[in-house]
C-alpha cells in the first residue's frame, strides 16, 4: 500500500515543478539568451581591450580608468549632457504624465478617452518614423517649418541651426523625448487615479479636506503608490532608451561638438565606428549602474515597506 | 455653506466645473497633436506645395503623389519598398503572436505553478525591466552572430520574444485570476496545458491585448535590426528603409515621400491602440509594482 501511494505524491511535485519549467522555458531561452547573457558578456567585456579582429585581451580596469582619468568627451559633455538630459526629461515627463492623467480623471469618459489617445499618441511613434519629420520641422534652412514661422512673425531675422548648432541641439532632443514619453506609464497612472475608491475623497471631505492640492497629497498619491511606481520606472526606461535621439536628429554621430552626446551615443561611438568593444562595454556597465541607481531610488521612493 | 465636496473622479456628465481642466487639457493635446497633424498633411502635399514659402501647416490640393512616388520608388539597391512593407507585415504578425504565446505560457507559470527558479526570474525580469537595449549591442552581435543568426530572418523573430515588461503586466493580471478556479478543474482532471488554454487564456484577454500592442510597437518600429543583423537588402524592414530616406528628406522633395512613409508607420500603430484601449486599461489596473 505505502509503495503505491508514495509515488503519486513525488510525482505531482515533480510533475508542478516540470511544467512549471515547461511553460516558462520559451521565455526563459530568449529571455536568458538576448537579455541576459549579453549584459554578462558586456560586463566582462568591460575588462578587456577588443577590436573584433583579434580575441579580447585581459587589460583588467584600464578602461574604467581611462574613462575617467582621459577621456574628456565623456567627463565634460557626455556626463552632464545625460544628467541635464535625464533630469529634465526623467521627472518633468513624469510629472507631466500624472497631472495629465490626474486632468483627465476629471472629465467625462468620452473626451477622456479622445484627449488620452491624443496625448498618447506620439508614443506609438518612437524612434526612426518620428525623426525624419523631426528634421523637417527643425530644418536649418528657412524652409524648414519652425524656422519659417519664426521668421514670418520677425522673431528671429535669420534661420536657426536647431540640430547642428550646439547651442540648441540638447534642447530640441529634451522637447522631442518629452513630447514621445506619455507612453504606458501615463496610462497606468490613469487607470490608477480612475480606479481610486470615490468613498476616500467623500471621507476626506466630511473629515476637513479643503483643497485639491491635499487631495493629490493625502489621497490620491498614497492610493496609486505601485501605479506611480510602475510609472516611474516607465520614464526611467524612456529617458534612457532614448539616447540616440541626439544622433538621429542631426544625422551625425558624435553629435556637432558633441553637444548630444548621451551615454548611449558614446557607447555606439566607440563600439561601431572606433571599434573599441571593451571601452564601449565600461560605458555600458556605468550606464547600466546608473539605471539601477534610479530604478532603486524609485522603488525607496514608491515602493512598499515590509 | 460651500463645502469643499472632494473630487469627483470620473464624472458621468459635463459640468461647468470642469471647464478648467478642459482649459489645461485641450490646449495641450493640440501640442501634442501638431507633429502627427503635420505629418498628415505634408503627406498629401502636392509638390508645389511643398516648395512654396512660408510653408503652409494644411494642405490645400491634396494628392497621392507622394504615395505613388513612395510605392514605386527603389531603394538605392534596387529593392523596390514594398518589399520592405511586405517584411515588416510578416514578421509583426509572426512576432505579435508568438510573443503573446511566450509570455502567457511564461506568466502563467509565474504567477500559478511552484518550481525552483520561480523566484530567481521574477526578480531577474522585473530588473530587466528597465533594461537598455542599446547599452549591450555589441555583446548582443557576439551573440547572434555565434548562434549562426547573423543574415537570418529569425534574427527578426527571436530577440524580440523576450519582453519582460510584457511578462511583467500579464504575470500581474493572472494574479487577480482565483486559485480556487484552477483547484477545480484540476479535480476534473484538467492537466496544466488544458487550464492554460481553456481557464487562463479567455480571462485574460485584456493582458494579451496589451502585449500585443507592446511587442507590435516595439517591431513594427524597429529599424536597429535590419541596421545591425542584416547585410542582405531583400531581407531589411519598412523601419529600416523609413531610416534611410532620413538623409534624402533634407532635399524638399523628399518631404513629401517621408511624410507619407512616416504616416504608413503611424497608422498601424494608431489602428491597432484605438481597437484595444479598452483592453489596455483594464491591464494598466493590475500594472502596480510593489
Amino acid at each position: 500500500m505505502t509503495e503505491t501511494k508514495l509515488p503519486p505524491k513525488i510525482s505531482k511535485r515533480t510533475k508542478e515543478e516540470l511544467s512549471g519549467m515547461g511553460f516558462i522555458f520559451p521565455y526563459a531561452l530568449a529571455f536568458l539568451t538576448f537579455i541576459i547573457v549579453p549584459v554578462v558578456m558586456g560586463m566582462l567585456l568591460s575588462f578587456t581591450y577588443f577590436n573584433l579582429l583579434e580575441a579580447p585581451r585581459v587589460v583588467f580596469l584600464s578602461n574604467y580608468v581611462n574613462l575617467f582619468t582621459a577621456d574628456d568627451v565623456f567627463m565634460q559633455r557626455v556626463i552632464p549632457n545625460t544628467v541635464q538630459f535625464a533630469l529634465i526629461v526623467g521627472p518633468v515627463g513624469y510629472m507631466l504624465g500624472f497631472s495629465l492623467a490626474w486632468l483627465l480623471a476629471q472629465i467625462p469618459h468620452r473626451a477622456r478617452t479622445i484627449l488620452a489617445l491624443i496625448i498618447y499618441s506620439p508614443s506609438m511613434t518612437a524612434g526612426v518614423a518620428m525623426s525624419v519629420m523631426w528634421r523637417i520641422i527643425f530644418s536649418g534652412d528657412e524652409a524648414g517649418y519652425l524656422n519659417a514661422i519664426l521668421l514670418q512673425l520677425s522673431l528671429i531675422q535669420e534661420p536657426i541651426q536647431w540640430l547642428t548648432n550646439p547651442d540648441y541641439l540638447l534642447t530640441v532632443m529634451i522637447v522631442v523625448t518629452l513630447w514621445s514619453s506619455m507612453g504606458i506609464g501615463f496610462l497606468a497612472m490613469l487607470a490608477g487615479v480612475l480606479n481610486i475608491n470615490q468613498e476616500l475623497y467623500e471621507a476626506a471631505a466630511i473629515d476637513g479636506m479643503s483643497n485639491k492640492l491635499q487631495e493629490i497629497f493625502y489621497i490620491t498619491i498614497p492610493s496609486m503608490k505601485p501605479q506611480m511606481l510602475f510609472g516611474a520606472v516607465m520614464s526611467l526606461v524612456a529617458t534612457f532608451n532614448a539616447g540616440s535621439i541626439g544622433v538621429d536628429l542631426s544625422g551625425q554621430n558624435p553629435t556637432p561638438q558633441n553637444a548630444g552626446q548621451l551615454i548611449v551615443t558614446h557607447i555606439d561611438d566607440y563600439g561601431f565606428i572606433r571599434f573599441d568593444m571593451g571601452y564601449a562595454a565600461a560605458i555600458s556597465v556605468i550606464l547600466l549602474i546608473m539605471v539601477l541607481m534610479f530604478n532603486y531610488a524609485a522603488h525607496k521612493l514608491f515602493g512598499e515597506r515590509d | 455653506m460651500a463645502n469643499y465636496q472632494g473630487t469627483r473622479i470620473n464624472p458621468k456628465n459635463y459640468h461647468r466645473s470642469q471647464i478648467k481642466f478642459f482649459l489645461i487639457l485641450v490646449p495641450m493635446a493640440i501640442f501634442m497633436a501638431l507633429p502627427i497633424l503635420y505629418i498628415f498633411s505634408t503627406a498629401f502635399k502636392p509638390i508645389n506645395e511643398l516648395f512654396a514659402w512660408p510653408p503652409r501647416f494644411f494642405v490645400v490640393e491634396p494628392t497621392m503623389r507622394n504615395f505613388e512616388v513612395l510605392f514605386v520608388e527603389a531603394s538605392s539597391t534596387g529593392v523596390p519598398m514594398t518589399r520592405y512593407l511586405f517584411n515588416s507585415i510578416v514578421i509583426a504578425v509572426i512576432v505579435v503572436f508568438a510573443s503573446i504565446f511566450v509570455s502567457s505560457l511564461a506568466g502563467y507559470a509565474l504567477s500559478k505553478l511552484k518550481f525552483k527558479v520561480k523566484k530567481p526570474l521574477l526578480v531577474l525580469n522585473n530588473i530587466a525591466i528597465i533594461f537598455v537595449g542599446a547599452s549591450v549591442v555589441i555583446p548582443r552581435y557576439l551573440v547572434v552572430e555565434s548562434l549562426g543568426l547573423v543574415d537570418n530572418f529569425l534574427v527578426h523573430i527571436v530577440p524580440g520574444l523576450a519582453i519582460p515588461v510584457g511578462l511583467f503586466l500579464i504575470k500581474q493580471f493572472i494574479d487577480q485570476i482565483p486559485d480556487e478556479l484552477i483547484e477545480a478543474a484540476k479535480i476534473d482532471g484538467a492537466n496544466e496545458f488544458d487550464i492554460y488554454v481553456k481557464i487562463i487564456l479567455p480571462l485574460i484577454k485584456p493582458a494579451l491585448a496589451t502585449i500585443a500592442i507592446v511587442s507590435f510597437q516595439g517591431v513594427w518600429n524597429n529599424a536597429e535590426t535590419s541596421t545591425i543583423y542584416i547585410h542582405d537588402e531583400t531581407m531589411k524592414t519598412f523601419a529600416f528603409y523609413m531610416s534611410t530616406l532620413t538623409n534624402r528628406a533634407n532635399a524638399v522633395a523628399g518631404q513629401g515621400m517621408a511624410a507619407a512613409a512616416s504616416l504608413i508607420m503611424f497608422i498601424p500603430n494608431l489602428v491597432i491602440f484605438i481597437f484595444l484601449q479598452k483592453n489596455v486599461m483594464d491591464t494598466m489596473a493590475h500594472s502596480g509594482m510593489k
